[in-house]
């Protein structure tokens, strides 16, 4: 056996040329990362940090730490995903007339699936995820979620998926197919290189997670809810969170399921999606979209939560038509699963099917025009305080409309013959995630953030993040509105027609805009930090709230609510209030909690290698690590000691802290 | 939030300022028909969306905090009348959207032949559609005219007033056959055929291409799409009669290829069944086509006795890119070894298969391959031939357990 | 609206006013929603299943000129291995029936039995696979066979690893014996064994029963 035998045995497919020294951005990129990862690991070193990073977070099965880091996941990672767009609009903009640009098609086509894979795997799902988890125990008056060791795990797993596909930024390379890899290209015929391979174990593992948290957030909704509160005595966001969790249930599955049938055509030579042998590619589409639809609505559902809450209490008014809001939000959970094919009325279907779905897709603007109508009229005889949070919803309602708009004009068939594929859906979908999932996530963020904190965030470099976000917003996609209506199709590298250069240009100024939003939000946080002390809040209650998240302290202590709380009424905190409720301060007991573990990151490290080894095909180093997972896996049963009881003097001494401080807040307002 | 509207006025403004906007102002009547349904569905919808903005604008700033003149009732959050409004005129607007919906689909399906050419000018008594065979290629377009015979390559004319029927198919990938100004899109998909008709109006040179990404060369996938008078159709077919090249069968499979920003190319004459083998996949001699393998399914297979006569099958011999690690083809024949080996043998088995068609198709031209179900021209017809033999006699030795490397080679 | 007026009747004093906490705190034990948790994750496996068997419906008649199901089922014999899989879920019952009644050795033979069942089951299935591999009818050979070989063995390998768990929860009876976290522990298995059972079922029939009559 010669040496390069050897190697490949232990290697698979990696050697040296799978490290792109060739393109220089990325060796920029990757000296800059490591730089900074180094960096990084230097001063938590420096620091001591190593064992409370440990203790504190990463083995924590507290919901309010898994939902920060979930969140700290979903911003990190938009800005990788961000950067992708940036370059993108760079070469959009430059590429015309025989022009290259600054990409060749390897590395633009594999920009362009990042973009979509990380936006919506990786940072739209962590984001929505960390917020849930965060909130829906803190709103249910629960202390933790049904099964705190797999919210962990969930967590790490998403982590790990996140992982792998920055890893394919400088070992190999990503999928050059589109962020739903439709085949045959997506086959091995046509993608032998790694980058699908990285693209199905990224969202395997990641899936994973995601519906594991799914299944630990319905459990805790019905299961862990505090005494008195009846569905119908649900936060709104809790609704929504509901609807959005039964849709990761339901969906997340498929999505397992097609990538498993992709991956076995992949590495087995199966033909479930190819050409010949008779496969049928077009069943890849359908259930992609099965999954890849549902999929729109798990991402806006919590957030059209987050603007009810959000609506209601700035407007300080009870939020109008609750119960209409519930089965508006139900409906569409309902007639989600009824509308994927509208994503390719273009491939052939009949007439009547294609109306068909036309019409479902339609009838789903009906619940969210509805909705739309319920936060006006919240808004209607309210007294609104245009706070940060209230000022995003604003913006949401402005802009959602047009984005809701154009939806419904791709959703008629022949005018979707038109406009399918086309500039005008990507501002389109870019229309309702930005101004619907990304506005909702500042909001939520500026809303929630002293909450978690304790602290305020400055409102001068929020609104300046504002003001950017929404102008940029329009800068940079109402140019593809038009270039859509010039018949520019999407995922183009280099263009002909130098007429429509001008646009790409305004569409690039506007990206720039945003990045000054995201900059200016950046530096919001870091303002607001070194200010946190001017910024405190000690009340736990700094907007006038209305649900149980707001009766705690800030940030709250890790078991929640020293005493469970009654629901009479679905804005409970705003009811209690009301009545004059008066805090106990005393007759504690001991709080079951369970306890912090590793087995998390451990069964996520785990899966990173075996994913990465799979990736590789370094066989010997994926069954290893496969069987150590399975193993440890069955290692972890064996410990049946997870719990532990907080005693009633820490109990005592936390609560007595926070009475103190609310004393001293009272005394100075 | 005042500010931000004259932003949302931006799209339209640059449409007004006279851009070349051409989904809205398309030069044939399909296009011209699916833009009104467009234009129809954002009417329709502004009903709702005005009211809508214009409120949030208005109650954003007259229940602003500071101003205490406005009524403020905390508790208000029911009105059974309300909700009927809110709920019902979504709908109402949704019916009527649906309505026009149903019979524009179906008025528009692109599958159905037109009955008219333009408004108020139906198909004229007695004229046939110009047939136009479509096929997306790795990454160009082949235009097949079988009426004249003759095929071009990242071009496409048509008289104007004619109606058009395509038929629409792909090598191996996915693409999307689009010409914004004629009508909207449809897939080309391997192995399916799809169809599409259409009519052009305005005598022009337009703009198609791939609208469905489908690899390195998508972006250049681009065709001159030529409106023309009667008269300069003819001497179009003319000018691509004049030129000496004839797409064969060898022809087709070199220019099968993956290549990008290729030139235009004529050619005078074509193989008469090459549309009908490139859609069942079996332009390769020795290839069984799709029909046939789907009509001997429907009767339930070859049974056992075919089970190992997959080398004929195998499609895709010159796009194709990678094996899968247990691949298709041949290897499924090999003993059980390492990946690696599986790996390796699929490498050579792949390299193996291009010399060998390589070979064939030099020395057996296209006149004297047995059809595999094809119509050779001037020949029996498919069924004829199809019945002839057994479609698994191989013309090309298949490779047997002995041509596969063996574990001690590596 | 007055707030009188929702107040919960459950939760007033004698004088009508709001109880806001209750007296004694809401006790929610480790392992008060796995049933639950673990219902949700069998449905989503479901999922995954029904995704199969759609995949087998839509593709399951290409047999791309090749063997189609009456070439290659032997139905005595996965006759015999369906009865191997209804019998292990029978002997699954009755080790819940002795768990109920704390019977841990009658329990721990119950379940040995059912794992040898389960074994017998894998056994005969993998013989088949290679049977038919052997005969040259790969999963790469035509559509139908990638549907099977999926759709059977996804199957099969939530039987092997039910077998691990299984195996896994004899040692943990045996160290720990019959305590309220096993007992919900062999109830989880309980319902996935007769998961696998149900899906079992559908396999045979509109896999094997069909495919004979097609």
């Amino acid at each position: 056996m010669s040496i390069d035998h050897i190697a490949s045995l232990i290697f698979g497919r990696l050697d040296w040329n799978a490290l792109p020294f060739h393109e220089p951005i990325l060796v920029a990129t990757f000296a800059v990362v490591v730089l900074g990862g180094l960096t990084t690991l230097a001063l938590i070193t420096r620091y001591k940090l190593w064992g409370y990073l440990w203790t504190e977070w990463f083995t924590t099965v507290d919901h309010k730490k898994i939902g920060i880091m979930y969140m700290i996941l979903g911003l990190v990672m938009f800005l990788r995903g961000f950067a992708d767009a940036i370059m993108m609009r760079l070469q959009q903009a430059m590429a015309f007339g025989g022009a290259e640009g600054y990409l060749n098609a390897h590395h633009y086509d594999q920009i362009f699936t990042a973009h979509g894979v990380i936006m919506i795997f990786f940072v739209a799902m962590p984001l929505i995820t960390g917020l849930m988890n965060y909130l829906v125990p803190l709103q249910i008056g629960a202390r933790d979620v049904s099964f705190p060791f797999l919210n962990n795990f969930s967590f790490w797993m998403t982590t790990a998926g996140a992982v792998l596909v920055m890893a394919s930024l400088f070992i190999g390379e990503f999928a050059r197919t589109g962020w739903l890899a439709y085949p045959p290209l997506s086959g091995i015929g046509y993608s032998p290189g790694v980058g699908v391979d990285y693209y199905i174990w990224a969202l395997q593992i990641a899936g994973v997670g995601t519906t594991l948290s799914g299944i630990n957030l319905i459990a805790t909704i019905v299961k862990m809810r505090a005494p008195g509160m009846g569905l119908m005595k649900m936060p709104i966001f809790t609704w929504t969170s509901l609807c959005a969790n039964v849709l990761i249930v339901a969906s997340f599955p498929v999505l397992t399921a097609v990538l498993a049938l992709l991956t076995a055509d992949r590495y087995l030579g199966t033909n479930f999606f190819t050409n010949d042998f008779g496969g049928n590619p077009m069943m890849y589409v359908n259930l992609i979209w099965i999954w890849g639809h549902p999929e729109v609505y798990i991402l806006i559902l919590p957030l059209f939560g987050v603007f009810s809450e959000v609506t209601s209490t700035f407007s300080g008014k009870k939020l109008f038509g609750y119960t209409s809001m519930v089965y508006a939000t139900v409906v569409i959970t309902i007639l989600s699963y009824l509308v994927w094919l509208h994503h390719f009325f273009t491939m052939g279907s009949g007439a009547s099917v294609n109306s068909f779905f036309g019409i479902t897709t339609m009838i789903i603007s009906i619940p969210t025009g509805a909705k739309l109508f319920n936060w006006l009229f919240t808004m209607y005889r309210g007294r609104i305080r245009f706070e940060l949070p209230m000022m995003w919803t604003v913006a949401f309602m402005l802009t959602f409309v047009v984005g809701g708009m154009t939806g419904v004009m791709l959703a008629v068939p022949p005018a979707d013959f038109v406009l399918h594929n086309s500039l005008f859906l990507i501002a389109h979908f870019h229309n309702v995630i930005i101004a619907g999932v990304l506005f909702g996530l500042f909001a939520a963020i500026n809303f929630w953030w002293p909450k978690a904190f304790g602290f305020k965030l400055d409102k001068k470099w929020g609104l300046v993040s504002f003001w950017c976000w929404v102008v940029g917003f329009w800068v940079a996609f109402a140019p593809l509105y038009v270039l859509g209506f010039m018949g520019v199709t999407r995922r183009m590298r280099v263009f002909d027609d130098p007429s429509y250069q001008i646009w790409f240009i305004i569409a690039a100024v506007g990206a720039g805009i945003i990045a000054v939003g995201i900059l200016a939000m950046l530096i919001q946080f870091a303002v607001s930090i070194i200010n946190r002390d001017k910024l405190r809040d000690e009340t736990g209650d700094p907007w006038h709230g209305r649900t149980l998240e707001w009766s705690t302290s800030s940030p709250p202590p890790n078991y929640n609510f020293a005493k469970t709380p009654i629901i009479h009424d679905s804005d409970a905190w705003w009811d209690m209030k009301a009545r004059g409720y008066e805090r106990p301060i005393d007759g504690y007991r001991p709080i079951h909690m369970p306890a912090n573990t590793g087995a998390g990151v451990i069964l996520a490290g785990l899966s990173t290698v075996m994913g990465f080894a799979l990736i590789w095909y370094m066989w010997w180093l994926a069954a290893l690590s496969f069987f150590a997972l399975i193993a440890y896996a069955i290692f972890h049963t064996f410990n049946y000691k997870r719990d532990y009881y907080i005693p009633t003097e820490t109990v005592q001494a936390t609560e007595d802290a926070h009475t103190k401080a609310l004393a001293a807040a009272a005394a100075k307002g | 939030m005042r500010r931000l509207r004259p932003l949302l006025l931006l799209p339209l403004l640059a449409l007004m300022s006279g851009c070349e906007a051409v989904v809205l102002s398309p030069a044939g009547d399909i296009a011209a028909q699916q833009r009104d349904l467009l234009v129809w569905s954002v009417v329709l919808m502004l009903i709702i969306i005005i009211p809508v903005m214009a409120l949030t604008v208005f109650f954003a700033w007259k229940y602003r905090e500071s101003n205490k003149e406005a009524r403020y009732e905390p508790d208000w959050d029911h009105s059974t009348h309300l909700e009927l409004v809110i709920w019902a005129a979504p709908l109402l607007i949704i019916i009527c959207l649906g309505a026009i919906t149903w019979s524009g689909t179906h008025l528009l399906d692109p599958y159905r032949s037109l009955d008219r050419i333009n408004k108020g000018q139906p198909v004229a008594a007695g004229v046939e559609p110009l047939q136009v065979n479509v096929v997306a290629m790795d990454w160009k377009w082949l235009f097949i005219y079988p009426e004249y015979g003759i095929a071009t390559v990242n071009e496409l004319a048509a008289p104007v007033d004619r109606p058009i029927r395509f038929h629409i198919t792909s090598t191996g990938v996915m693409n999307s056959f689009y010409i914004p100004a004629l009508a909207g899109q449809i897939y080309a998909m391997p192995g399916m055929e799809t169809k599409m008709n259409a009519v052009i109006n305005r005598p022009g040179k337009y703009v198609g291409f791939s609208a469905n990404y489908s690899g390195d060369g998508f972006s250049d996938m681009r065709f001159a799409f030529h409106g023309l008078d009667q008269a300069g159709f003819d001497q179009w077919v003319a000018g691509v009669r004049a030129d000496s090249k004839s797409l064969d069968r060898e022809t087709y499979l070199e220019l099968e290829k993956p290549s990008e920003k290729v030139p235009v190319l004529h050619y005078a004459s074509v193989d008469e069944g090459l549309f009908d083998a490139v859609l069942n996949m079996c332009v390769e001699p020795g290839k069984m086509c799709m029909g046939e393998m789907m009509a001997i399914d429907r009767k339930g297979g070859l049974g056992l006795t075919a089970v190992h006569a997959t080398w004929p099958l195998a499609y895709d011999k010159y796009a194709r890119r990678g094996e899968a690690v247990l691949g298709s083809g041949e290897s499924y024949v090999m003993a059980i070894c390492t990946p690696l080996e599986a790996e390796k043998a699929a490498v050579d088995a792949g390299r193996r298969r291009q010399e060998l068609a390589a070979q064939i198709t030099r020395s057996a031209p296209t006149e004297q391959i047995m059809g595999r179900g094809l119509t050779r021209p001037g020949q029996a017809s498919r069924t004829e031939v199809a019945a002839a033999g057994w479609p698994f006699a191989p013309r090309i030795p298949a490779p047997t357990v002995a041509d596969a490397p063996s574990a001690s080679q590596s | 609206m007055s707030h009188a007026a929702s107040l919960n009747p459950d939760y007033v004093d004698e004088a009508g006013r709001p109880i806001y906490h209750p007296v004694e705190e809401p006790h929610h034990p480790e392992g008060h929603s796995t049933m639950l948790g673990f219902w949700m994750y069998l449905m989503s496996d479901c999922l995954i299943f029904a995704m199969l068997f759609a995949v087998y419906a839509v593709i399951g008649g290409n047999y791309a000129a090749g063997p189609a199901p009456k070439d290659l089922f032997d139905l005595p014999l996965v006759a015999l291995n369906t009865s191997m899989l209804l019998m292990s879920s029978i002997t699954y019952g009755f080790a819940m029936l002795a768990m109920v009644k704390n019977r841990t050795a009658q329990m721990q033979t119950w379940l040995a039995i059912t794992g040898l069942f389960g074994l017998c089951f894998l056994g005969i299935e993998l013989y088949e696979f290679a049977h038919m591999i052997h005969l040259g009818a790969t999963p790469q050979r035509s559509g139908f066979l990638s549907a099977f070989f999926v759709l059977v063995g996804t199957h099969g390998l939530h039987v092997t690893f039910g077998i691990i768990w299984l195996v896994t929860l004899m040692i943990q009876v045996w160290q720990k014996g019959l305590i309220p976290a096993n007992k919900r522990r062999l109830m989880c298995l309980s319902l996935f064994w007769h998961f696998l059972d149900v899906i079992w079922i559908g396999v045979f029939t509109f896999v094997y029963l069909f495919g004979m009559l097609r």
